[in-house]
């Protein structure tokens, strides 16, 4: 029985759906390099935040922020889970282990047990669509094969906010594409929330319920675009008229926003 | 729901599969086709061998300075007094090669991960390693026997110092080899230094320090004949039977015991590259 609204804490509903929360975040090196300014971003349970931008604009470092890799320098910070998968531009796979042992690493690092691990690790392979492949190594694997076992074992972490830093941007175009339907159809399914960094902007707008755009050095936002497409997605709509639509929009900001 | 992506899936595997049988299958053929001409050299060799020892012998006149190559070839198994000694000279080589080896291993393979624990440790010892492989250790050789007396002790002694080096450069090497997002990885798991050293650092310098693993096994085999060289007590071995047998104008024995001295370091040279690969060759093309 879920509680009436009038009883939730005043701090009002939408923020307790808020699993990211970034508030005039700014990065600055050590080296003195700003790789970003007045960043306001916010990522709400059941939403798909894509950001593009032009390369070199801080969108990683957006990332690294998020996941507790890099502090910001300025601004505040929130994350609001521990659930948090992070899939990196590589499928950093270690090379000495098979699909399954490399699915388990994150559990195993976290203390899960043996049993328990192989159990959520094998859920995931077949999730992925890689079952079948336990025993094989990453040097076995195609680009996108070993790009499915990154996103399995980050899966076996049940993340709440998934990040992904540009992960199929060294994929040929048809394997992207797949990959972007399995993503899709895992989001619908797993209902975590995800924040993904591309310089695609066809894939920004296929996959998201929004769109940030970012300008070049020192990277802020230049706009942001909700995407009405409805989840579960059908991939015709990328020859939709609607969608070419936005694409262009999004584009256009991206061109705006790059000096 | 179903997944609509296994002819991408198995397509790749075999084609990749393939790939590597064909690849498999070229290195043997290779092989095949490349066995007999080592074979040719070592014929012309041994011919040349004979006109040399023929000339030393009528033009000369100094025979044992190089011997018929049958002559040496009976060293081996037909000596009743030579051949005994010189397999138990390669019996004792070879224990302090593998002595030496041994703490080259587990020294410098310690050295090598305290340094890379924090980046100030390995700015205070590395130095010293580099300093050791500068010594000339020959010059040091005379006071490690007035230290360590000049028996087995000194032998080991010796074969350590000159094996060590590759030892510690390959480990460190192969233990920062690590990807700078694999080591995030671990991070973002809350992964302390132990783990991440014993999970992924160790693992992934293995076939590193395999490489410095062979290079220093041939060391330790040089390290141990230098040692008996200048240390003529205790239990001999290869080098002091080749100083010995030259002293005696033993032309054959000389030769028999170097040729054995070699073999000794090809054998330890080959034995750890195929350990390499039986341990890390599965996932690792040592090329």
């Amino acid at each position: 029985m879920s509680a009436p609204a009038l009883m939730k804490p005043s701090r009002s509903a939408a923020s307790s759906d808020t699993l990211l929360d970034f508030r005039q975040v700014a990065m600055q090196f050590p080296n003195g390099t700003v790789a970003l300014s007045g960043i306001d971003l916010t990522v709400n349970r059941g939403e798909f935040v894509t950001v593009v931008g032009p390369s070199g604009c801080g969108k990683s470092t957006l990332l690294r922020i998020a996941s507790g890799l890099e502090t910001a320098s300025e601004g505040t910070a929130e994350v609001d889970t521990k659930r948090i998968g992070y899939v990196f531009q590589d499928a950093t796979l270690l090379p000495w282990r098979t699909v399954q042992d490399n699915v388990e690493l994150l559990a195993e690092l976290g203390g899960v047990k043996p049993r328990e691990r192989r159990a959520k690790a094998k859920e995931a392979i077949d999730l992925v669509g890689l079952g079948g492949f336990e025993k094989n190594l990453p040097k076995q694997l195609s680009g996108g094969m070993k790009m499915r076992t990154s996103l399995a074992r980050s899966l076996t972490l049940e993340p709440e906010l998934f990040l992904f830093d540009e992960p199929f941007g060294a994929l040929d175009e048809i394997t992207r594409e797949r990959l972007n339907d399995e993503l899709l159809r895992l989001f619908v399914e797993k209902q975590f929330a995800g924040l993904f960094i591309t310089h695609s902007v066809s894939e920004a707008v296929y996959l998201s319920t929004k769109v940030v755009v970012m300008s070049g050095r020192p990277g802020s936002i230049v706009g942001t675009f909700d995407v009405p497409f409805p989840m579960p997605r059908d991939p015709d709509i990328r020859f939709t008229a609607r969608f070419a639509e936005l694409v262009g929009e999004v584009s256009h900001a991206l061109r705006e926003g790059h000096h | 729901m179903s997944v609509s992506t296994r002819p991408e899936v198995t397509s790749s595997a075999t084609a990749d599969s393939q790939r590597h049988s064909a690849r498999i299958s070229r290195l043997y053929s290779r092989r095949s086709t490349l066995w007999w001409p080592p074979l040719v050299v070592f014929a012309i060799l041994l011919g040349v061998a004979y006109l040399v020892a023929l000339y030393y012998d009528k033009v000369v006149q100094l025979p044992y300075l190089i011997p018929y190559p049958h002559l040496v070839l009976k060293e081996f198994y037909g000596d009743p007094f030579f051949t005994p000694l010189l397999y138990a000279d390669l019996l004792n080589t070879t224990q302090v090669a593998l002595t030496g080896l041994a703490c080259a291993i587990v020294i410098g393979v310690g050295w090598a991960t305290l340094m890379s624990l924090a980046k100030w440790i390995e700015r205070s010892l590395y130095p010293y390693a580099v300093i050791l492989q500068c010594i000339p250790i020959l010059a040091l050789v005379p006071l490690i026997g007035s230290l360590f007396g000049y028996e087995f002790l000194s032998r080991v002694i010796v074969a350590t110092i000159i094996a060590i080096f590759p030892m510690v450069s390959n480990t460190l090497f192969g233990l920062q080899s690590v990807d700078q997002s694999q080591r995030e990885l671990f991070e973002l798991q809350g992964a302390g230094k132990i783990t991440t050293l014993t999970k992924l650092r160790f693992p992934a310098a293995m076939p590193s320090i395999f490489l410095g693993l062979r290079n220093a096994a041939g060391l330790s085999v040089i390290g141990a004949i230098v040692g008996d060289l200048f240390f003529q007590r205790g239990t001999p071995g290869l080098g002091v039977l080749i100083q010995v047998s030259t002293a005696r104008l033993n032309g054959p024995g000389t030769f028999a015991a170097i040729i054995v001295a070699s073999l000794l370091g090809i054998a330890v040279f080959l034995s750890f590259g195929w350990l390499a690969r039986v341990v890390v060759g599965k996932w690792y093309d040592f090329g």
